[in-house]
């Protein structure tokens, strides 16, 4: 397989209200990678997160995932290899349960129940939530609520995850934990945080976007020491790397 | 209302179409019953008050939830009094027209179903319910509408709340909000509702939603949820077929003497 896993060519997209988000963004993803987006409020990234499962087309330019182009055939295979975790997890958690929200995606691929029983506990499993399992989501803590919306994404397999923000929200603790969760995956990894010094653990490769184009793309230990190109677009050196190289 | 589905009871552990059975036999034995009839209802309310004695479940909260929907009832059955004076009773010296007791009835019909249907819910739990209904063969699309009908009913419900609380924290000094900006809170709490509702269909598809929602409960019904279904059916149907209250009254008043 030579296709990147995500190759996204020269993307614009504006809003029906007239907002133009992104303005031409073009990169590569290779399979297996972990990449953060990054970029002050209102760069873009989310917008550009919605393209990588169709939720947004592109005004113009082209997504591909895997070497295939949403078609309308596809779009349903596309969209299971790439699960989305959103910014809001009240978004995503719709069910009147924790496992039947997790069971809820196995279920709708055809998954015989005994499977996708077994998926939606081991998915809670992994995300520490399998005490839950009972619980309605909309009564769970905002951290709970995010692992959980991880765990729905999980039980799907998907060979992509894509993640808005996944530390918002979350005490100390609970971000460690995520860090550690998301370290052990092997998917490709796209995430979009202003928690930089989780993207420093993280992702060895990092986007920065700014007005909706894509300002920098490059290692991440080069691109967020670089205090200048840090400062003029809203964000800052992380401390982690500041103590890796004193001035 | 969540949390009372998920306690644990003899009622609780009964089958959901069991319960879903029962309490429509229920309904349609109240409904049954001659529109001026009172005192033969009075033998039904071991029904809900079995489902929310052995279900453990709190009587107050429930009653409360009744008494929101009472108005209602109120309305249809207010007129009653006014329109049908035929005599049909004395208490003491005083004539009660029909109206008074078509009147009577229709509140105790209201208190009866609303409360079954309520303690059902309770008992048994939305998820179970939804399943149960499936499973009894209700069309996918009435079950998907309960379903989410129940659960974004308290997220808009906060999402109201929130901006209530908002808009309430920045008028400071005024003790009520203006009229206007509750109409612009309620415009704009449908417009934000919109959205995510639009945001959950999204989510919903990107997990392969289509149209038809796959509940992961397969119990299958004992002799325990048979007997449970049977035995209130053949109450309801004695109830209904000899007045019992009036047999009670009978025997009490025959006892002592
Ligand atoms: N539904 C929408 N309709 C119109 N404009 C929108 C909509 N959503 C976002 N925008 C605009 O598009 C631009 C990019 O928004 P986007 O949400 O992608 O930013 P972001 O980088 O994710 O920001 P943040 O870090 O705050 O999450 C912003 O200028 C925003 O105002
Ligand atoms: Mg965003």
């Amino acid at each position: 397989m030579s296709d990147p896993m995500i190759d996204i060519t020269d993307v614009c997209f504006t809003y029906p209200d007239g907002t133009e988000a992104l303005r031409g963004v073009s990169f590569r993803i290779g399979h297996g990678e972990s990449v953060a987006i990054v970029g002050a409020n209102g760069a873009g990234k989310s917008t550009l997160l919605q393209h990588l499962n169709g939720y947004l087309a592109p005004t113009r330019g082209d997504v591909r995932i895997g070497g295939q182009a949403f078609t309308r055939e596809r779009i349903a295979e596309i969209r299971r290899s790439v699960g989305v975790v959103f910014q809001d997890p009240d978004d995503q958690l719709f069910m009147p349960t924790v496992f039947d929200d997790v069971a809820f995606g196995p279920l709708n691929l055809g998954v015989p129940p005994e499977e996708a029983e077994r998926r939606a506990v081991a998915s809670l499993d992994r995300v520490g939530m399998a005490h839950l399992r009972e619980r309605p989501p909309h009564k769970l803590s905002a951290g709970e609520k995010r692992a959980v919306a991880i765990a729905t994404v999980l039980a799907l397999s998907p060979d992509v995850l894509v993640m808005d923000e996944p530390s918002s929200n979350l005490d100390p603790r609970g971000r460690r934990r995520l860090i550690e969760l998301l370290a052990t995956f092997e998917h490709t990894k796209i995430i979009a945080s202003h928690d930089l010094e989780l993207v420093v653990e993280l992702c060895p490769r990092v986007i920065v976007l700014d007005g909706g184009l894509i300002v920098a793309d490059g290692p991440t230990e080069r691109l967020l020491s670089d205090e200048p190109l840090m400062l003029a677009h809203g964000l800052e050196r992380p401390h982690i790397l500041r103590h890796r190289h004193p001035h | 209302m969540d949390d009372l589905g998920r306690m644990d009871s003899p009622i609780h552990r009964i089958d959901a179409r069991a319960k879903i059975i029962a309490t429509a036999a229920f309904v349609l034995a109240v409904m049954s019953f001659p529109r001026y009839e009172v005192s033969a209802l009075m033998p039904l309310f071991a029904y809900p008050f079995a489902l929310i004695a052995v279900g453990n479940l709190p009587a107050g909260y429930l009653l409360k939830k009744v008494a929101v929907a009472a108005p209602f009832a109120l309305f249809v059955g207010i007129f009653n009094p006014l329109l049908d004076r035929q005599p049909m009773g004395m208490i003491g010296p005083v004539a009660i027209s029909g109206g008074w007791f078509s009147f009577a009835s229709i509140m105790v019909r209201f208190t009866l179903t609303v409360s079954a249907a309520l303690a059902l819910v309770a008992c048994t739990g939305i998820h179970r319910l939804c399943a149960g209904l499936k499973m009894l063969g209700l069309p996918s699309p009435f079950v998907v509408q309960l379903l989410f009908l129940y659960r974004y009913f308290f997220v808009i419900g906060d999402e109201g709340l929130r901006m209530l609380r908002a808009a309430e924290m920045r008028s400071t000094g005024a003790r009520t909000l203006a009229f206007q900006t509750y109409g612009t809170l309620i415009g704009h709490l449908l417009v934000r509702s919109m959205d995510r509702a639009q945001r959950i269909y999204r989510s919903m598809v990107s997990r392969g939603f289509d149209g038809e929602v796959r509940l992961l409960r397969r119990e299958a019904p004992g002799w325990r949820d048979v007997a449970f279904a049977c035995g209130w059916i053949a109450f309801f149907a004695f109830a209904r077929s000899w007045d019992l209250a009036e047999f009670v009254g009978r025997w009490l008043s025959r006892g002592p003497s």
